[in-house]
């Protein structure tokens, strides 16, 4: 039993939005191992999507593609873009579920960076984003994938897509903020997936598709990534034209939805 | 000495409703402010300005001489919360959860690791501390919650109905371990829909309604404005009524409320058990078939009855089937009295 005042243990400068934030990363790690379940369904969509796509659609679309590249070689940089981009759904309904039970309340009233519960929750998320697209690239090795350019460029080819998957993050904690719970975070944070990744050339070249759309998949940021993506993997030292773009939307997202996401967090 | 909470002129809208309006008090350090009323009478979202999570539209509030809006980072150091639901991460242990905090409070990790076992310690979570927190029972969890807020060693804790949903024996509990805090020197500011509550812990009593206060001062001088107990009498035959009216007029001038729903009588009787004893007895030596009497405490409907001349409207269905069984845990059928609040809760004044 200890005298119950005193003074808690001093404060700390602008480093502690670091510190809070590597905290807050740690109870979100800490938890992953504890439902594999979870785990184990992100895993196993991708999976199944790569088996399904290449077995099912692989010989059909494959006839559309230039000569020489294969459907797995077209397709698994694609759908590392897909599947990172659907699993950032996770970062809206991790707040959510948090602002539900009252965790955020308790987080919003601890002398802690305002910043630190968004911060922790999506480097815990990229985290699990990387190990996703490690898993991906694996299975794509079953199905003749390969890091033609070596495997330097196809290191960087996971690190962009994982990278993209962190921007994409901020808009989903800005999703998972403004809802009342988790359900509902889960359908918003989704639904605007399905056209975002499927009107893009992540499944089917783009010049398969009727002529409107194709304005459309063309200055999708998911076809500019997967087109990035698959210039890491095929040919490497992508040219500035197929970078530059790619940049600036994971810059723009971040400036323009980390700064909405925390202002979301202080009004909640 | 300077209150160490003060409050002056809290007003906070939600929309075209004012939650909060025109909130006042103060809470000396080292005492325990009970903050009661009824649901949605803005208990919450004054407690929450203070704790820094809501922003008050109007007036201002002090923490330990920190304002609540321009200082909040420092308040934060100062205050601890616990919520009517547990707001712990049920996929950590009550050991990493305790742990985490201490951390995030800029304890080194030994030092928090400490606070936890000395935490888990104290709350008789030892054993449990290294299970994750969603094989807690209710009791457990709301143990390990006020633990939590307790990590920094708050000077002011607030306790937003604490034992709203708990059993009796984890509601006894909570009060104890409340009270150790404050013979600690924690100031405490508790809010609740219990009278009984307020009761057993507060030094203060702040009643709130429609986001006013409308009344404050000791848990006694409260009891003295409903006008102390009451004799319930339930008769067999509701054509009985009038006629044992006319008995009890006969006894003295005392206000006699007329139920015909029930039936029955509610006469105040204050302490004087011998004229409730006469009543029943008049009753049954006319011949008036009595089948059930007692002697109803205060409640908080009859707290409110006497200050607003209305019933609180808390309904039984929202939060008092568990209000049956905490709050008004002596088993005096306080029950029946929500009941027949109920009846008269519309078209009264405000």
């Amino acid at each position: 039993m200890t005298a119950a005042t005193g003074a808690p243990a001093a404060r700390r400068g602008p480093g502690s939005m670091l510190h809070d934030g590597w905290i807050l990363t740690w109870r979100n790690l800490v938890q992953l191992p504890r439902t594999p379940e979870l785990l184990l369904f992100t895993l196993i969509q991708p999976i199944m999507f790569v088996l399904l796509f290449t077995y099912v659609f692989g010989g059909s679309i494959g006839q559309s593609l230039p000569p020489g590249i294969s459907y797995a070689q077209f397709l698994i940089p694609g759908i590392m873009v897909q599947t990172l981009v659907f699993s950032t759904n996770s970062t809206a309904v991790g707040l959510a579920d948090d602002l539900q039970k009252g965790l955020v309340d308790r987080f919003r009233s601890l002398p802690i960076a305002r910043s630190a519960v968004l911060v922790g929750r999506i480097c815990s998320d990229t985290v699990r984003l990387a190990m996703v697209a490690v898993v991906l690239v694996l299975v794509g090795y079953v199905v003749g994938f390969r890091f033609e350019a070596g495997l330097g460029w196809g290191l960087l080819m996971i690190v962009t897509a994982v990278a993209f998957g962190f921007s994409m993050s901020w808009i989903m904690a800005t999703i998972g903020l403004s809802v009342r719970d988790a359900e509902t975070a889960s359908t918003a944070g989704f639904v605007w997936l399905f056209p975002l990744t499927f009107v893009s050339s992540v499944f089917v070249p783009v010049t398969s598709m009727p002529g409107w759309l194709q304005v459309v998949a063309r200055n999708n940021p998911v076809t500019l990534l997967s087109n990035l993506l698959r210039e890491f993997t095929l040919i490497g030292r992508p040219a500035a034209g197929t970078v530059l773009p790619v940049l600036a939307w994971m810059v723009g997202l971040v400036v323009v939805f980390a700064p909405l996401a925390v202002s979301r967090y202080r009004k909640v | 000495m300077r209150p160490i909470i003060e409050v002056e002129d809290l007003i906070r809208h939600f929309g075209a409703t004012r939650a909060v309006d025109g909130v006042s008090f103060t809470v000396d350090a080292g005492t325990v402010l009970g903050l009661l009323g009824p649901n949605g009478a803005g208990k919450t979202t004054t407690v929450r300005m203070l704790a820094t999570l809501l922003t008050p539209d109007a007036g201002r509030a002090r923490i330990d001489g920190l304002d609540v809006v321009t200082d909040a980072t420092r308040v934060r150091a100062v205050i601890g919360l616990t919520g009517q639901y547990a707001a712990v991460d049920e996929k950590l242990t009550g050991r990493e959860n305790l742990w985490m905090v201490g951390r995030l409070l800029g304890m080194d990790r030994k030092q928090a690791h400490d606070r936890a076992t000395e935490l888990l310690d104290r709350f008789r979570l030892s054993d449990a501390g290294d299970r994750q927190v969603r094989t807690y029972s209710g009791g457990m969890r709301r143990r390990v919650d006020l633990a939590v807020s307790l990590v920094g060693r708050p000077a002011v804790l607030f306790l937003d109905e604490p034992t709203t949903g708990l059993d009796p024996v984890s509601r006894i509990e909570m009060w104890d371990v409340t009270r150790e805090l404050v013979s600690d020197g924690t100031t405490v500011l508790l809010t609740t829909q219990y009278l009984e509550e307020a009761d057993e812990l507060a030094d203060r009593i702040v009643v709130i309604d429609n986001g006013k206060v409308i009344a404050q001062g000791t848990a006694d001088e409260l009891k003295d404005r409903t006008g102390g107990r009451t004799l319930e009498v339930t008769l067999a035959e509701p054509a009985d009524l009038d006629r044992a009216v006319g008995l009890l007029h006969g006894l003295g001038d005392r206000r006699v409320a007329v139920d015909p729903q029930r039936p029955g009588l509610s006469v105040p009787v204050d302490d004087d058990t011998e004229f409730a004893a006469g009543v029943v007895a008049t009753l049954s030596h006319a011949g008036v078939a009595v089948t059930d009497f007692r002697l109803d405490r205060p409640s908080l409907d009859d707290v409110f009855l006497a200050l607003t001349g209305r019933a609180t409207g808390t309904g039984d269905g929202t939060g008092n089937g568990d209000g049956d069984g905490t709050g008004n845990g002596d088993g005096t059928g306080n029950g029946d009295g929500t009941g027949e609040g109920d009846v008269t809760t519309t078209g009264a004044p405000s």
